[in-house]
């Protein structure tokens, strides 16, 4: 599949700033109204990369203006549902902010997991794109989600709440190396895919030997564009190394050799949400979809 | 199954790959009632367009034992759609009435989900309009009482010089496309999804004249 910095950008923004409430309400049960001056710079942290994220969704549609029209398909579509679950989970953390009701911030909490739900089953429902189809992507969505959100709340505890960035920046070690290695377990899964679909099942001839000659065009399409990345293997190799080291093992560096200087976490949330970024475009790059299989020649 | 399901039968042993039903509907869907159904730079470098039906073409076997096959490829109307339970507005849809599977221009928000839902890459966005486009069987002809009634079919199965497109109800028994499923051992592309697609394909086999 071709990358989409739109959706790239929503996935990655929305996943932070669901794992920054998440971590700042766990900080709020543990510590109470010490932390309340933390727990509301939170939360307008996580609002404004929630904000930034549907922002970005906007431009992958072609008529942004008829956005309102997916709220109605929430019994089918899991698009629909995240439609519905982002404005109101960004309602709910927004309403935790002012008032610091516990009750609002549980309700904002289940709206969170959901919302992680939504965005990986987007993905993970379609069955014949065999690298998305499979709990991997939603233990990846929610793992990496939340890591990256803890991450960024040990800068924000070292301004507001000083006395709990180390155990955060722990909790965010600990959460950052099962993310991880999940999702290098993910990778492994994938590499031992077979293709279930092939030419022959796609033309329907059972020959050992077909060659596509002609694609019906000269030009590009839809088709060609959409679906490839048309990146040679190497880039893909340097994005999947790259988000490998920056995802965690850099920051996870920083977080505990760092010095527990400001700018030290600040860079390591930095460099581990570069990570992420490069994740998610593997994440798409790596799909094979079979439609594929029909544009295997130009001429 | 006692519902009509339209669908096409596309005898691969008959198409000779003219592009006929290509370019018949190209036209009749770029204009009138179902169009535009644009192009960009037709005429110039790097020419694209958005089209419902496209003819491609394998080589099968190894030289010099081939056997070259043209491959009409359009959307399937599947009968367990996957691109439409997807769409987050409901522009996509499957008709009740006839089993075609259609999108509402006007409800469509170019999102491409369905595009991505669809494994045979039947749907192609129209990069000026913006919105997710497919074949719809001509269901603005095939309705139509103001044409003659051998004229109410999709305009590709008009235009196919060899007769290699056929169009009719596959539920019912008698139709022409069930029959010819039925005789010639019609099937479905990729299977391996349970879309069950209502197109069928005609496989080649010898015809026999040389004996």
């Amino acid at each position: 599949m071709r990358p989409a910095w739109s959706v790239i950008l929503l996935t990655t923004l929305i996943g932070a700033g669901q794992g920054l409430f998440l971590a700042v309400f766990c900080v709020d049960l543990l510590q109470g109204n010490a932390a309340r001056e933390m727990v509301v710079a939170s939360c307008w942290v996580s609002l404004a990369l929630l904000a930034a994220g549907l922002v970005a969704s906007f431009f992958h549609l072609g008529h942004p203006e008829r956005a309102w029209r997916t709220a109605s398909q929430w019994r089918t579509s899991w698009l629909s549902r995240e439609v519905l679950v982002l404005p109101a989970f960004m309602g709910s953390v927004f309403l935790y902010g002012i008032s610091g009701s516990l009750l609002i911030g549980a309700i904002a909490a289940v709206l969170c997991l959901l919302l992680f739900v939504c965005t990986a089953m987007i993905y993970a429902c379609l069955k014949f794109l065999q690298e998305w189809h499979s709990p991997f992507t939603l233990a990846n969505y929610f793992l990496l989600g939340t890591a990256s959100g803890l991450t960024l709340s040990v800068p924000l505890a070292v301004v507001s709440y000083p006395q709990f960035a180390g155990p955060l920046s722990l909790a965010a070690f600990g959460l950052g190396a099962v993310a991880w290695l999940v999702r290098c377990a993910s990778l492994l899964r994938n590499r031992r895919l077979r293709p279930k679909s092939t030419l022959a099942t796609a033309i329907g001839i059972d020959h050992p030997r077909i060659v596509q000659k002609a694609q019906g065009f000269m030009g590009g399409s839809f088709n060609t564009r959409e679906f490839f990345h048309g990146r040679p293997d190497r880039v893909v190799r340097a994005v999947r190394w790259a988000f490998l080291i920056l995802a965690f093992p850099l920051p996870a560096w920083l977080l505990g050799w760092g010095g527990g200087s400001l700018q030290a976490y600040a860079a390591a949330f930095a460099l581990q949400f570069a990570g992420l970024l490069a994740e998610r475009w593997y994440f798409f790059a790596e799909a094979r979809h079979p439609q594929n299989l029909y544009y295997q020649s130009m001429a | 199954m006692t519902t009509k399901q339209l669908a096409l039968v596309i005898d691969l042993n008959v198409c000779v790959g003219c592009h006929a039903c290509v370019t018949s509907c190209k036209e009749w869907n770029n204009a009138g009632e179902a169009g535009p159904l644009t192009d960009q730079n037709p005429y110039g470098k790097d020419p694209s367009g958005a089209f419902f039906n496209r003819v491609q073409t394998f080589e099968v076997g190894e030289f010099p034992e081939t056997e070259t096959v043209h491959f009409p490829k359009s959307c399937l109307h599947c009968e367990d759609p996957p691109c439409v339970p997807v769409c987050p507005t409901g522009a996509s849809y499957k008709r009740a009435e006839d089993g075609i599977v259609l999108v509402d221009y006007d409800k469509c928000i170019g999102c491409k989900y369905c595009a991505w839902a669809c494994p045979y890459g039947a749907r192609e966005m129209d990069q000026q309009e913006k919105v997710m486009t497919k074949c719809t069987l001509c269901v603005d002809r095939i309705y139509d009482e103001l044409l003659p009634p051998q004229d109410r079919q999709p305009a590709c199965v008009m235009a196919c010089p060899t007769n290699a497109r056929l169009f009719g109800d596959v539920h019912d028994p008698e139709s022409v496309v069930s029959k010819a499923i039925r005789e010639a051992g019609g099937y479905a592309l990729m299977p391996e999804w349970q879309t069950r697609p209502a197109n069928h394909y005609l496989p080649r086999r010898k015809t026999g004249c040389s004996e």
